[in-house]
């Protein structure tokens, strides 16, 4: 970056860093390897004793389980439809709050603002939500899953603040050409919020595509269970009999299903995630921006 | 929601009826922004301060039948079975280490990894161990435990299979006292570091290249570079997310640490979140429960706050 000439203990140095890093990425990636080898070895070589990081024999017998489990199928659905509800109702609703607490000229502003950033210190816990959630007659239903979280308010800040920054003569020009509120905030506010509403977006989808707490806590039918929650009674519990299979009964290679269904449950984040990244690192940093 | 920079003016200054009857006047301007305000407004009264209200069984004795209302109050009796009863105080205890761990070696491992990310000149190797090091943090704890499980395995795990090539015995990390914390900390570590480096590396990005320029031409090598130029240079923004951070010492990772947690290491690993989940909503027991979490909530809040006010007395760059 910054050296035109390079002493000799710069040149170790570098060469330190350069190694540290490269141990590092292969270490990170290497419980990755050992999932995937697996999951594509036979039973025998699974069970003995040893490891490699490319396979020696196939068998795809774990794969071909999971293909035929109608479960996973249904979770993966229930979580893709979760997400995607999730993240319009959140981005609708965050800019629908952000959108006029950043109005200077809002009557109250810090009192309705503070009623909002209030809940980040002080909330009720896991019991009272639980209750409420029941009370609500929200079991059993993926919105017991959607509507507590609806709206972050770290987020909300962020948006607002973004909002924020958008310069007020924008607006006042517009009026100028007799542009009326709904216009202005549909063809200036909305368009130029994109970037924030992009990265709140990403910061629900990955959550809700993540989440599986609140699908123990609330959701009793194992049809409408998220793909996390099939995904741990699986792989954590060990309950093959949970996953539903015909083959269940037969000798199954346990230990083979449980790794191919983690692979099948990683492989669209890990197609994805490298092209996410950018925008999130791009969020993250608009996020850290004063408030 | 027509509103004029008159109707502003005027409000200022004046009291009494006036003063009011301008307020109502802007609320009434700015009636269509609370049209659309109020669907976030109602969303905080239902599933925030709602659950606040709920908090008053942590004084009852909870009834279902009853409700909460019906519900007969019992006073602090249930915060005094905190400390007189057998299990919360270990629970305290682990929650504070575990965290006070998590604090001491996984704050500065993002700091460590984006310095020397930094240093690295090559873009295409610098964006790949980003994106590597990124990777584990968009997948969920469900995940990454059931592949930690078996890279930890005895039988089948690398590090293990190396311990036995040098003649040791294998260990059966998950389900060690002496290991598990240490496996909480570090995988914690492995998850999150990739993702917090990018507040370190932003604010390396925005460091004056010429102080790098002139210290060249004074010939001092990049480690002084970095502790004398790089690390004086990001040191408020080391100093507020330390502040800050310091103040989740209480707030458990539930996500993880219920996924990892095993009969075999409850005594060290069982936290507040897991001892809350499962005296509240496996054992039904709500008001003691409800007490365990308010009391966590109240120490939260206190630490969060101080934590907030050190910040604030050190910079302008506060969250809030």
């Amino acid at each position: 970056m910054y050296a035109h000439k390079k002493s000799k203990s710069d040149i170790l140095f570098l060469s330190v860093v350069y190694s540290v890093l490269t141990v590092l990425s292969i270490g990170t990636l290497l419980p990755f390897f050992q999932i995937l080898t697996l999951s594509m070895s036979p039973i025998d070589v699974v069970n003995s004793y040893g490891f490699h990081f490319i396979p020696t024999s196939f068998d795809f017998a774990g794969y071909r389980q999971v293909f035929h489990n109608q479960l996973i199928w249904i979770s993966y659905g229930n979580t893709i439809m979760r997400t995607g509800l999730a993240i319009l109702l959140t981005v609708t609703l965050t800019f629908l709050g952000a959108y006029p607490l950043s109005k200077k000229t809002l009557p109250h502003r810090t009192f309705w603002t503070g009623f909002i950033v209030l809940t980040m210190f002080f909330s009720g816990g896991l019991i009272p939500l639980y209750m409420l959630v029941k009370g609500l007659g929200l079991m059993n239903s993926m919105w017991s899953l959607i509507l507590p979280g609806a709206v972050s308010t770290f987020l909300l800040l962020i948006v607002r603040n973004f909002v924020h920054e958008i310069p007020v003569a924008l607006e006042e020009s517009a009026k100028m050409d007799g542009a009326n509120d709904i216009y202005i905030l549909r063809k200036i506010i909305l368009p130029l919020s994109m970037p924030v509403l992009a990265t709140v977006a990403l910061y629900t989808g990955v959550h809700h595509w993540n989440a599986w707490f609140d699908s123990m806590l609330y959701i009793q039918s194992e049809k409408k269970q998220v793909l996390q929650m099939i995904l741990r009674k699986i792989v954590l519990d060990g309950d093959i009999a949970a996953a539903g299979t015909e083959m269940a009964q037969s000798a199954v290679n346990t230990q083979s299903m449980k790794l191919a269904t983690l692979v099948v449950s990683i492989i669209p984040i890990i197609c994805v995630y490298p092209f996410l990244q950018k925008y999130f690192v791009k969020g993250t940093l608009i996020g850290s921006i004063k408030g | 929601m027509t509103y004029t920079a008159a109707s502003t003016k005027k409000d200022v200054g004046t009291k009494g009826k006036i003063s009011r009857r301008y307020l109502l006047k802007r609320y009434v301007d700015h009636k269509y922004f609370f049209l659309m305000l109020s669907p976030v407004l109602l969303y905080y009264i239902i599933f925030h301060y709602a659950p606040i209200y709920g908090v008053i069984i942590a004084f009852k004795d909870y009834k279902i039948v009853k409700g909460i209302s019906g519900s007969a109050w019992v006073g602090w009796d249930n915060f005094k079975e905190l400390y007189t009863g057998l299990y919360f105080l270990p629970v305290l205890k682990n929650t504070l280490i575990i965290n006070f761990y998590k604090l001491l070696f996984g704050f500065p491992a993002p700091i460590l990894l984006a310095l020397m990310i930094n240093e690295v000149s090559r873009p295409l190797f610098k964006k790949t161990v980003q994106t590597i090091t990124y990777l584990p943090y968009f997948l969920s704890w469900i995940v990454l435990s059931g592949i930690i499980i078996e890279f930890l395995s005895p039988s089948r795990g690398p590090i293990n299979i190396i311990l036995t090539m040098l003649d040791f015995k294998p260990i059966f990390f998950m389900a060690s006292v002496d290991w598990f914390r240490s496996i909480l900390v570090s995988t914690e570590i492995w998850k999150t570091v990739g993702f917090n480096a990018i507040i370190y590396l932003a604010a390396m990005a925005g460091i004056n290249q010429e102080m790098y320029d002139a210290a060249d031409v004074d010939g001092i090598s990049r480690v002084k570079k970095i502790w004398y130029i790089t690390l004086p240079s990001i040191g408020p923004v080391i100093v507020i997310l330390l502040i800050l951070t310091s103040g989740q010492i209480i707030n458990d990772d539930f996500d993880q640490i219920y996924n990892m947690l095993n009969a075999k290491v409850s005594s060290v690993g069982d936290v507040i979140g897991t001892y809350t989940y499962t005296e509240g909503i496996q054992k039904m027991n709500y008001s003691y429960a409800a007490a365990v979490g308010l009391f966590k909530n109240v120490i939260a809040l206190i630490v969060v706050l101080i934590a907030n006010f050190i910040a604030k007395r050190w910079s302008d760059e506060t969250i809030f």
